[in-house]
């Protein structure tokens, strides 16, 4: 029987080390896959590892395409610190985006510069608001918060689409399901760099996310309501005995995790869409989960995670193009990859036991 | 149920088990046997070395000397699983079953040879007639009540047609009508051949249910009794032992005439888990300078005390407990510290410490008040860094030997943690101090500091509230002393006037006066 049991005292290299060797075998491995299924081993890892990093264009792409899960990311370390499992991202997010959209839409002419903070402050409103009700039915009901916030996210993708087709459809779209474009106000711009100009679609919104960062690590560590969530994530009767509320600690986390991804869902659309469609998301609610970990629940990994998991993404996709290797297969060799991350980390913190069965009877 | 044998071969001997966790020898050759077809107790306090013994019996642990003889020949017993092949069944205190699943599954699982559910549910039926554990094999177990889930407990051991069944604290979970009856089936299983083991630091149940009791004290046998020719005050003694006859005990007579700093009046708490046990209308009153002891084996409500104490647990009305006569019973942790309350919870990993955090967070645990300025804004800003220095100084005056000079605490030994969270407390210049257990776990030397710390303390007038299962810490330290049993709380009386025997009848559930027992329930009177 395998046992994991706890290094007494983990090595400083082993940090360093560990996600190195995570990629390494992750190359390995997918060479051996690659090879396997008859494509160019190279090629196809260039096309993962490299070609998103290639071009200046496709960096933005890169930074572009971590924004969002980065956002959601430095909310959800919040909750996971605390020991809240909110999974429903996904659904916060979209209320975000329906809630901003709806706000913009009714101000078609407008050109004041309130809109966009306006709407900033209706998407994580109404982010919150969704989270909310997971919060409440933990704290009166004790209903388990991983099936309520995993639930609502579906109610959430089924509210927008018929939003889109109802209310919000713009009526000159040829039965489309779309709402009418933003007015310009209600947009996020794109971003030039200095020296350089206009690079994709880099745009102001991933500002928003490289300062949220900072703000989350400074938020958890330098405050006491940061330093409550880590100590009743860590131990709850701890926490109980210092006079905190584990309540009221569930209730934080889930509402600022809610705020951050309706904050997602609205730069989402505000700078790359522009309008309310029936899928604003592409599961980057979920994803989000991943990036958190990956982070270590450190508010500042949330960036190298959000970018590596972008990466892997983005090199996905164009390995799809360039090779034609198909979208399982793709799915399957980032799948390898958190594999092999996630399992440097932990045998950083354990070791592997051969534990002998005694079965002598 | 076992086969008839010749009655002089006794069912089980232990011969010289010994079994050491590191300096701790929990067993010391202990010599034990078992004849068929009785009821025999195991008696002692905690930490007597009962659970370990019975690990060894039951395959969970091995023991490093000795041998177990069972049926007349030498047997070594490898697992659970060869414990049952042998005839060897057993209930535990905490039982795990999954509530989700019907009685008849959540049996299934537990055999190790399992007949399809339906033989199974007739089996179960039949058991459970002959035996009157009335229960339905088809319920879920999440419908049960505790005494019904202790039954579906007892109808597996029962079908694997045990020679022995090991019965640990068994009635702690159960009502005193659940308990009589659990005791008739008991008689019954004793009558028809199977012997049984009965776990318990009752002297009342020993004495109505047993007919031989082998009493545990730090780790050594000593002493076989009969129940029907021995006395409660005679188990009790040999349980407590006179090893409180040596220390040296507190001379301060209790000093009444002090101010009143702290006291609680008709504290009564439901328990919230099947486990847990209900605190019934608890008062008492702690005078300046004076140390309480509240003795009493574990598993009698001290958790539930400690956690009404400290505010973890908010009483119903506010007047239940006052500081200072100033009503505080809805008083949060923080806000009770803000009066210089401070408090030492027993367990010092995960609740009066965070093991995963460094000693400077863990001093902001409880110092965040202090440290930080007032108004919302300032204190909502408050971080760990700010208690630094008072960090440095705990370390300093309390002798905390530490890796380095901010660890996190799980690197600290139990003697080290247990002396940075005394003085976390300490420096607070407390009025009152509640400690359960404060040397627990803790080497000799970091306890006699401890327990000098404490008086000093009381010299100084505050009031402490020392809730301990250790008699000797007891009498050493406190001058008044008051027994927690079954969740009631004796009068508290003068430390001086007590004898060792009288608290250990106390703690057994006897009163006082007892020397014979005859009902199995005075302890569990509400």
């Amino acid at each position: 029987m395998i046992k994991l049991s706890p290094r007494t005292n983990p090595s400083p290299w082993l940090s360093v080390l560990s996600p190195v060797i995570a990629i390494i075998a992750t190359l390995v491995m997918g060479a051996l896959i690659f090879t396997l299924l008859g494509y160019n081993a190279g090629e196809s890892l260039y096309q993962f590892f490299i070609s998103p990093l290639s071009r200046l264009d496709r960096i933005s792409d890169l930074v572009v395409k971590a924004c969002p899960l980065i956002i959601i990311a430095l909310g959800l370390v919040f909750c996971y610190r605390a020991n809240i499992w909110n999974i429903g991202a996904e659904g916060q997010f979209i209320l975000g985006a329906l809630a901003a959209g709806a706000f913009a839409l009714q101000f078609p002419d407008t050109t004041s510069p309130l809109l966009l903070p306006m709407m900033v402050l209706v998407a994580m409103i109404a982010g919150a608001a969704w989270a909310a009700i997971a919060a409440l039915c933990k704290t009166l009901f004790n209903a388990n918060e991983i099936l309520v916030t995993l639930m609502l996210s579906y109610v959430a993708a089924l509210l927008i689409d018929v939003m889109v087709r109802g209310p919000l459809r713009d009526p000159m779209a040829f039965g489309f399901p779309l709402t009418p474009m933003y007015p310009d106000a209600g947009l996020i711009t794109r971003m030039p760099i200095p020296g350089v100009g206009y690079l994709g679609q880099l745009h102001y919104g991933v500002l928003i996310a490289f300062i949220l960062a900072p703000i989350a690590w400074w938020l958890m560590h330098r405050t006491l309501p940061g330093f409550q969530v880590r100590v009743i994530g860590s131990a709850p009767r701890a926490g109980r005995f210092a006079g905190f509320s584990s309540v009221r600690t569930t209730i934080g986390v889930l509402l600022f995790s809610g705020a951050m991804a309706g904050l997602a869902g609205m730069i989402e659309v505000s700078a790359n869409i522009g309008q309310l469609q029936p899928n604003v998301s592409f599961g980057y609610g979920f994803t989000a989960i991943i990036v958190a970990f990956l982070a270590r629940l450190n508010p500042l990994g949330v960036i190298a995670a959000g970018l590596l998991i972008a990466m892997a993404e983005l090199g996905g996709d164009n390995a799809q193009i360039a090779l034609g290797i198909p979208k399982v297969v793709t799915g399957l060799f980032k799948g390898i990859l958190l594999f092999f991350l996630l399992a440097g980390a932990t045998l950083q913190h354990y070791k592997i036991e051969w534990a002998s069965r005694k079965a002598r009877s | 149920m076992a086969q008839k044998k010749q009655p002089k071969i006794p069912l089980l001997e232990a011969r010289g088990i010994t079994k050491s966790f590191g300096d701790f020898t929990a067993n010391d050759a202990v010599n034990f046997t078992l004849e068929q077809g009785t009821i025999h107790a195991l008696l002692g306090e905690n930490g007597a070395g009962k659970s370990t013994f019975v690990k060894m019996l039951y395959g969970v642990l091995s023991p490093d000397q000795g041998q177990f003889i069972w049926d007349g020949k030498a047997a070594s017993i490898a697992s659970p699983k060869a414990a049952r092949a042998m005839g060897i069944a057993m209930v535990f205190q905490h039982f795990s079953l999954f509530p989700a699943l019907s009685v008849a599954e959540n049996i299934a699982l537990a055999l190790d040879d399992a007949p399809s559910l339906k033989d199974l549910s007739v089996r179960i039926r039949e058991a459970s007639e002959r035996w009157g554990l009335a229960i339905d094999p088809d319920r879920p177990v999440g419908d049960l009540s505790v005494g019904e889930q202790q039954r579906v407990e007892i109808l597996r051991c029962l079908l694997q047609d045990p020679k022995l069944l090991i019965m640990d604290e068994p009635t702690s979970v159960l009502t005193p009508q659940e308990s009589e009856r659990l005791f008739d089936v008991l008689r019954r299983l004793a009558k028809e051949g199977c012997a049984v083991l009965y776990i318990s630091h009752k002297l009342d149940e020993i004495m109505a249910l047993t007919s031989k009791a082998t009493i545990l004290r730090g780790g050594k046998n000593v002493g076989d009794v009969t129940p029907a020719k021995s006395s409660t005050r005679a188990m009790a003694e040999l349980m407590v032992g006179e090893k409180v006859d040596w220390i040296e005990r507190q001379t301060n007579g209790a000093n009444t005439k002090a101010p009143v700093v702290f006291s609680v009046s008709q504290l009564s708490r439901p328990a919230d888990t099947a486990f847990a046990t209900a605190l019934k209308s608890i008062s008492f009153d702690v005078h300046e300078g004076e140390i309480l002891g509240i003795a009493g084996i574990s598993g009698n409500g001290q958790d539930e005390l400690t956690e009404a104490l400290t505010g973890e647990w908010l009483c119903p009305d506010a007047n239940q407990i006052s500081f200072q006569s100033q009503p505080i019973g809805r008083f949060t942790p923080h806000a009770r510290r803000r009066l210089a309350i401070e408090m030492v919870p027993e367990e010092r990993n995960g609740h009066a410490a965070v093991t995963d955090m460094t000693l400077v967070e863990n001093t902001f645990l409880t110092h965040f008040e202090r440290v930080t300025e007032d108004g919302f804004i300032n204190k909502m800003q408050g971080h760990p860094a700010l208690c630094e220095e008072i960090t440095a100084s705990i370390i300093k005056n309390h002798d905390v030997r530490t890796p380095h000079h901010n660890p996190m605490a799980r690197q600290l030994s139990g003697g080290n943690l247990q002396k940075f969270i005394m003085g976390r407390s300490l420096i607070t210049a407390p009025r009152l101090m509640i400690v359960a257990q404060p040397t627990w776990g803790v080497d000799v030397g970091a306890a006699t500091m401890i327990r000098r710390n404490l008086l000093a303390l009381a010299d100084q007038g505050c009031g402490i509230i020392l809730i301990s299962q250790d008699l000797e810490e007891i009498f050493s330290l406190s001058t008044r002393i008051a027994v927690l049993n079954a969740g009631h709380l004796s009068p508290p009386q003068s430390a001086i006037d007590l004898t060792a025997e009288d608290v250990g009848l106390l703690m057994g559930g006897a009163r006082a006066s007892q020397t014979h027992a005859p009902s199995a329930f005075e302890g569990e009177q509400a």
